[in-house]
């Protein structure tokens, strides 16, 4: 056995005994419910290391066949398929919470289904275990093609990707069973945070380890954004999760911060969970499939190298933005609104960088939805970095922070941006990975780009709608000087909108149904790429 | 351009862009996080906190563990129509002891800060029941389990223990009178002079209707009329912080 295979079968054969150690002991239900799961898991673990390790027989891939690099794939495929089955589970998640709002009989009255427990699971499923697939899964592909290497480590890509699956598997199931710290997007208990750390720094050493094999002289700027985005991810996880476990055998922690200083440092992780995972991160797919799906260079070399730097400084500020008069000092939340409004800058700089893209190759726009997507997700970027400025400056946000309006910002981005990037990313990768020729079915990606767009535009505007109106009805007064409306009358004012936001979730869902469909029948269907007659590499820039 | 020639430093060596990325995103959050440890207003003392009666951290963390912070918040802003609607602004203070704090994002429903009082205990058990029974244009979930679920919070004291480590001033006294203290406080025939001692302001009484049911109903609307009831705003001085 290798080092590597030794190490890996070791470290989860004492987890194993600590998970057993931990489900005997356990002080909940839940942690021992973990428990159970932490140890099949573990001991799953070690036998696949072992069972690959007697298959393998002494072979060990090689980094090169032929003189060309033989890219590790399995893991990218095993992403993939996680990403799009994540999607659909949490887009439902979603339209059953959406729903709730219009129809509260669907909580059922059960502790598993209400609205405060499924609410989690479904960002959880969407950020996390849906982009986070697509992020894992794109940039093991984009640093080992722009690398021109095959990505090290016989155990620890998958360790990679199964662990960051397993630890969405323990979140989501932590949420429906009333286990979380009420940090939002950050609501796992201090055991799945553990356990993520202790993937993500194998996911850096990874990604550090393949550049280091690179072929190229230069690292190629989606890989600057990869590599923020884990960087930062990592830095904004361990500070912001930290705790002290009530018992190491019990699922209850207390974060260490409190009050004010815990409000700042929660949306200093939340809203660069939303500028360095739902930006950077889907930001360097743009940078790598948007000129591959389009065959034409990024427009401009200098423009990228402003927009990296710029947006991730100016980031980092933005986050006071979310606490506008509350109890942080108002120069705190000024210096997050005066960062948020520069923050447009580099987020339409790479917005340009990315449309301009197209330069010569506008016309495709037309006879390729898949470009489509892409081209419309960087549209998205643009509008949400846009509104996201707007509604952080005071003003604004004094009549939109507490409405729906910021649940409409944050789906132009979320549906718009990083959901149709993402889609894109995949509609490009799946045939890659699986050598086949194009997608099965074009006229599919179509259907699915029209349907999702009507889904879109109806959940953005009603919530644009309920929003503002909510916001005023807060402060309207009568002319004797009373306030107009009570709490009650402005929640029963949202009810068509919350119904009309429903379905454009159903029709969101609808779309990327018909993506899963196409995604299957070009695995097992689609048309073979033709085989190596393929034209010798272009250099790359 | 000499400086984007320059560049080719971080875009030639992954460390250097590892390093750099880490100097360049740790600025913000060190200017912005660190000196709310030590500004006056954000550390203020206020007469009247204290940290929470056993029963009510059972109580808060069924607030936690159902996700009302989700629909809930528990901050109120410094302008005219809230303070009309849901009381005085909220100060730093009043979350000095909330691991984690409990601001929330979203309204769907009204703001808690201050629902302490507002509403009857039985009030507060027949909307949790079922809401639509007392507000029928609520879209809040139904939670008829707290009722029937007992409290589980033998090891409350334990919880105690950990937040006295992350700085909330629990005494030994307190640490090893917490279930006492927790039960006590639901049984208005018994003696709770202690609980009221060591947490001034703290509602006695059995909160779910049912005296021979220590339910997390108990808890969790304990936790709800405390909210918010601490300060003295006839007596808080807003100008003792300033300098």
């Amino acid at each position: 056995m290798s080092l590597e295979e030794t190490a890996y079968a070791v470290f989860l054969g004492l987890l194993f005994f600590y998970c057993v150690l931990a489900a005997g002991k356990a002080v909940d239900p839940v942690f021992a419910f973990h428990a159970t799961l932490g140890a099949i898991a573990s001991a799953a673990g070690v036998f696949l290391i072992v069972r690959s390790f007697i298959d393998r027989d002494g072979h060990v891939e090689p980094d090169e066949i032929n003189g060309k690099p033989n890219y590790n794939l399995g893991p990218i495929k095993f992403a993939s398929i996680a990403a799009m089955f994540w999607g659909l589970a949490g887009f439902s998640v979603g339209i059953w919470i959406a729903l709730e709002l219009a129809y509260p009989a669907l909580n059922l009255g059960l502790p598993w289904t209400t609205f405060g427990r499924l609410r989690p699971l479904h960002t959880s499923a969407v950020i996390f275990a849906f982009g986070g697939n697509v992020l894992l899964a794109t940039s093991f592909y984009v640093v080992q093609r722009t690398s021109r290497a095959r990505m090290p480590g016989l155990v620890t890509p998958w360790f990679v990707i199964l662990g960051y699956n397993m630890f969405i598997v323990i979140a989501g199931t932590g949420y429906v069973l009333g286990v979380g710290q009420s940090k939002e997007y950050a609501e796992p208990e201090w055991y799945a945070d553990l356990w993520l750390t202790i993937v993500w720094v194998a996911y850096l050493l990874v990604f550090l380890a393949t550049l280091w094999r690179r072929k190229e002289p230069h690292i190629y700027v989606a890989n600057w954004f990869y590599l923020a985005f884990i960087v930062t991810i990592a830095m904004l996880h361990i500070v912001n999760n930290a705790a002290i476990p009530v018992s190491i055998f019990g699922s209850k922690s207390y974060i260490v911060w409190a009050g004010v200083q815990d409000a700042m440092v929660q949306w200093w992780y939340g809203h660069n969970a939303v500028g360095f995972f739902l930006t950077a991160g889907f930001l360097a797919i743009m940078y790598y499939f948007v000129p591959k799906r389009a065959n034409r260079p990024v427009y401009s070399y200098r423009l990228s190298i402003i927009h990296f730097w710029a947006l991730i400084f100016l980031y980092i500020w933005a986050g006071p933005h979310h606490l506008h008069y509350t109890a942080l000092p108002e120069w705190a939340s000024t210096l997050g609104m005066v960062f948020s409004v520069m923050l447009w800058m580099p987020s339409w700089g790479g917005m340009i960088n990315g449309l301009m893209t197209l330069s010569g190759a506008w016309d495709k726009l037309r006879t390729d939805p898949v470009l489509r997507l892409l081209v419309v997700s960087v549209a998205f970027y643009g509008m949400s970095t846009f509104e996201g400025p707007l509604m952080s400056i005071k003003a604004v946000n004094s009549l939109s922070h507490y409405t729906d309006w910021t649940i409409g910002h944050v789906h132009s981005g979320a549906l718009g941006w990083v959901g149709y990037v993402s889609f894109g990313a995949l509609y490009c990768l799946v045939p890659w990975i699986y050598g086949k020729r194009d997608v099965y079915s074009l006229k599919l990606v179509d259907w699915h780009f029209w349907i999702s767009t009507l889904g879109i535009v109806l959940y953005i505007t009603s919530m644009w709608v309920s929003g503002i109106m909510q916001g005023l009805m807060w402060r309207a007064y009568t002319d004797l000087g009373f306030l107009q409306y009570s709490f009650v009358e402005t929640v029963e004012a949202m009810h068509p909108y919350y119904a009309i936001r429903a379905l454009g979730g159903i029709l969101f869902l609808t779309g990327a149904v018909i993506m899963a469909v196409n995604l299957y029948l070009t695995i097992r269907h689609g048309e073979a790429e033709k085989p190596a007659a393929d034209v010798a590499l272009a250099p790359a820039e | 351009m000499s400086l984007m020639q320059k560049h080719a430093v971080f875009e030639r060596n992954s460390i250097v862009l590892l390093i750099g990325i880490l100097i360049v995103v740790a600025i913000g959050g060190l200017v912005e996080i660190v000196p709310l440890f030590y500004l006056k207003s954000t550390i203020e003392t206020v007469t009247g906190m204290r940290p929470y009666s056993p029963l009510e951290l059972a109580g808060r963390n069924i607030f936690i563990r159902e996700g009302c912070y989700l629909c809930h918040s528990q901050m109120i802003r410094p302008m005219r129509d809230e303070i009309e609607r849901y009381g005085h602004f909220s100060l730093a203070a009043e979350s000095q002891y909330d691991h984690p704090f409990q601001w929330g994002s979203k309204r769907t429903g009204p703001d808690l800060a201050r629902v302490g009082g507002k509403y009857s205990d039985d009030w507060h058990v027949a909307h949790l029941v079922d809401p639509r029974s007392v507000v029928p244009a609520s879209v809040m979930p139904a939670y008829p389990f707290l009722k029937e679920t007992p409290l589980k919070a033998e090891r409350i004291g334990e919880d105690m223990k950990t937040l006295r480590l992350e700085g909330v001033p629990y005494s030994d006294e307190a640490i090893a009178n917490a279930f006492a203290d927790l039960k006590a406080q639901v049984t208005p025939d018994g003696s709770a002079d202690g609980v009221i001692a060591r947490y001034p302001k703290a509602v006695v009484r059995d909160f779910d209707g049912n005296p021979n049911k220590l339910s997390e109903m108990d808890a969790l609307i304990a936790y709800l009329q405390m909210l918010g009831t601490l300060v003295d705003f006839s007596t808080y001085d807003d100008k003792a912080n300033l300098r």
